[in-house]
């Protein structure tokens, strides 16, 4: 259960909310390990307390019992070690691109100079080097999402912890966004936690699915996923995504029992 | 306060980002959104023309008026009047003293509200603490408290600026603290997990993500420190352009009226412009609808 070599692990972990005279029980007694550089999804039905988890880890809640480990240290608190990607983007909108990016390096101290550097590293791999003096207001949802992500691994972080990144865009937008952040991935490895309510995405995206059940927020399912090859569209076209889809569908949207499988909580 | 909220929320730019449209995202040439609207400058000169029929219209009513009878003067007199009052100096004197009382009150009003504002919106112990003082004290029109101020500072510029401070500061303390209120969560927790404290949060995202607001107090400010100005100087004053008028109105000289009413408005509106020059240049960055 506590494995310490686990990059991020969760351990039983209850979060309640008081909702006039009730609580509202948003985490369960929820356990989970990550590895590091793993790829993980969380997909469940809403209500089922994923962004609670990912505020946990964030350091933006504090649990009502249990923990929240990265590198086998409490979370106490935001931490530049965990990037947070949100479904609103979050820029700053009189913050240009680049500003917007510079934005945690600035605040660590970083000599203006490496600031401009780095800065540019990360603008440069999300694609966005021609909009790097451009105002938020004049990019589309997709570009200002990937501005996020850059602005996120530009402070260099270990975790990047996403909520529903792509939620707000069209579906082709999507698509595009996820095989961008694949390619991100696979140059600046991170142990990316990535929550959404879209079965393909999870699917698409992971190393590992974690499906989570709602009231309370638990632990459904896990469900790996293998793939050898890159992932693109022959991935999402290929008969195994498709039982994986199946799979992780099932999960999500038939809930009848308790738990799926044996509650898993170590790393594969 | 309701018009000050609605004047705040006006200004806001819709918190959540419109669902992009399109798929043309990624390659790179949609970035400049040139949506077919008419070119920028041929809508001001319509704008300007418009602006410039109406006025002309304004005029030629007043004049009609003056001319069917109404107890009014006709521009020619009102013009007349102000070069002669121009000519004998009364009214650059009568100027100078209005704009130099306006001025130190407002900039006195809005440099107190900015920072108490923020205290307020930012910390929720100093908010209980001074928000009742301000409820209460934004009940009383300033002119109520002209009296007060006489008796307690006597008859000499203290009083006036007083009361002009006191409407310039309520106006712009309560858009200032609905600014800060108001910052998107969303954002300073962007902040935070970008490793921002509370410092640099302040700074760098509660002070420009409130600026908007700030800039509508102010200028809502302005407006109620020019109509607190008359009543101000109706106090013991040997200039300025509200005791000007009070006096024309003992000599029924509506001339005069009219020469200091004119006055007053086109001041009012050209620090008025000034301060929407300053909000394009600092808010130029809000989605506006």
């Amino acid at each position: 259960m506590t494995s310490s070599a686990a990059k991020i692990s969760v351990q039983g972990v209850t979060k309640t909310f008081a909702l006039g005279r009730t609580t509202f029980t948003a985490l369960d007694d929820l356990s989970l390990d990550i590895a590091d550089n793993e790829f993980v999804t969380v997909v469940g039905p809403s209500g089922c307390g994923k962004s609670t988890l990912l505020n946990v880890l964030a350091g933006l809640e504090e649990p009502t019992t249990g923990r929240a480990l990265v590198d086998g240290v409490p979370v106490s608190g935001p931490g530049p070690e965990r990037g947070v990607i949100f479904q609103q983007y979050a820029l700053f909108p009189w913050l240009t691109v680049r500003q917007n990016v510079e934005f945690g390096l600035r605040t660590a101290g970083v000599p203006k100079a490496e600031r401009r550097r780095r800065a540019e590293h990360f603008i440069n791999l999300v694609g966005l080097e021609q909009f790097a003096d451009a105002l938020p207001k004049t990019l589309s949802g997709g570009m200002r999402q990937r501005c996020a992500i850059a602005r996120a691994y530009a402070v260099g972080p270990s975790i990047l912890l996403m909520d529903e990144p792509f939620g707000a865009l069209d579906a082709l937008t999507r698509v595009k966004l996820q095989e961008q952040l694949l390619d991100t991935w696979s140059k600046e490895k991170r142990t990316v936690l990535f929550i959404t309510h879209d079965v393909d995405e999870a699917v698409f995206l992971a190393n590992r699915v974690i499906v989570m059940a709602a009231r309370p927020g638990r632990v459904y399912d896990v469900i790996d996923v293998r793939w050898d090859g890159p992932r693109d569209e022959e991935f999402r076209l290929s008969p195994e995504f498709a039982a994986l889809r199946n799979r992780v569908w099932h999960s999500v949207y038939h809930q009848d029992g308790r738990t799926a499988a044996p509650q898993p909580s170590t790393t594969i | 306060m309701s018009v000050l909220d609605k004047q705040g929320a006006g200004r806001r730019n819709p918190v959540p980002e419109k669902t992009p449209g399109t798929s043309a995202d990624s390659d790179g040439a949609d970035g400049s959104r040139s949506a077919p609207r008419r070119s920028p400058s041929g809508r001001r000169w319509r704008s300007a023309a418009l602006n410039a029929v109406s006025v002309a219209l304004g005029i030629a009513i007043w004049w009609t008026l003056a001319s069917a009878g109404f107890k009014l003067p006709t521009p020619p007199e009102v013009v007349s009047r102000a070069g002669t009052l121009i000519d004998n100096g009364t009214l650059g004197k009568d100027v100078v003293a209005s704009l130099t009382r306006v001025l130190i009150g407002f900039a006195l009003g809005t440099a107190v509200a900015v920072p108490v504002g923020f205290l307020m919106g930012w910390y929720g112990v100093l908010r209980s603490l001074i928000e009742p003082w301000i409820q209460f004290f934004r009940t009383i029109p300033p002119l109520a408290i002209i009296p007060l101020a006489v008796v307690v500072m006597g008859i000499d510029e203290t009083p006036k600026i007083f009361v002009i401070f006191l409407a310039a500061f309520l106006a712009c303390v309560i858009s200032t603290f609905q600014g800060v209120v108001d910052v998107d969560r969303t954002l300073i927790n962007a902040a935070r997990v970008l490793g921002a404290r509370d410092a640099v949060i302040f700074a760098r995202v509660v002070v420009p993500a409130s600026t908007p607001f700030i800039l509508v107090g102010m200028r809502v400010g302005l407006g109620s420190a020019w109509a607190t100005l008359v009543a101000a100087e109706l106090v013991a004053a040997q200039q300025g352009l509200g005791y000007r008028m009070q006096n024309a109105e003992l000599y029924y000289d509506l001339p005069t009226i009219f020469v200091g009413l004119i006055s007053i408005g086109i001041l009012g509106l050209l620090m008025d412009r000034i301060l929407l020059l300053a909000e394009r240049k600092l808010t130029g960055w809000q989605e506006r609808r």
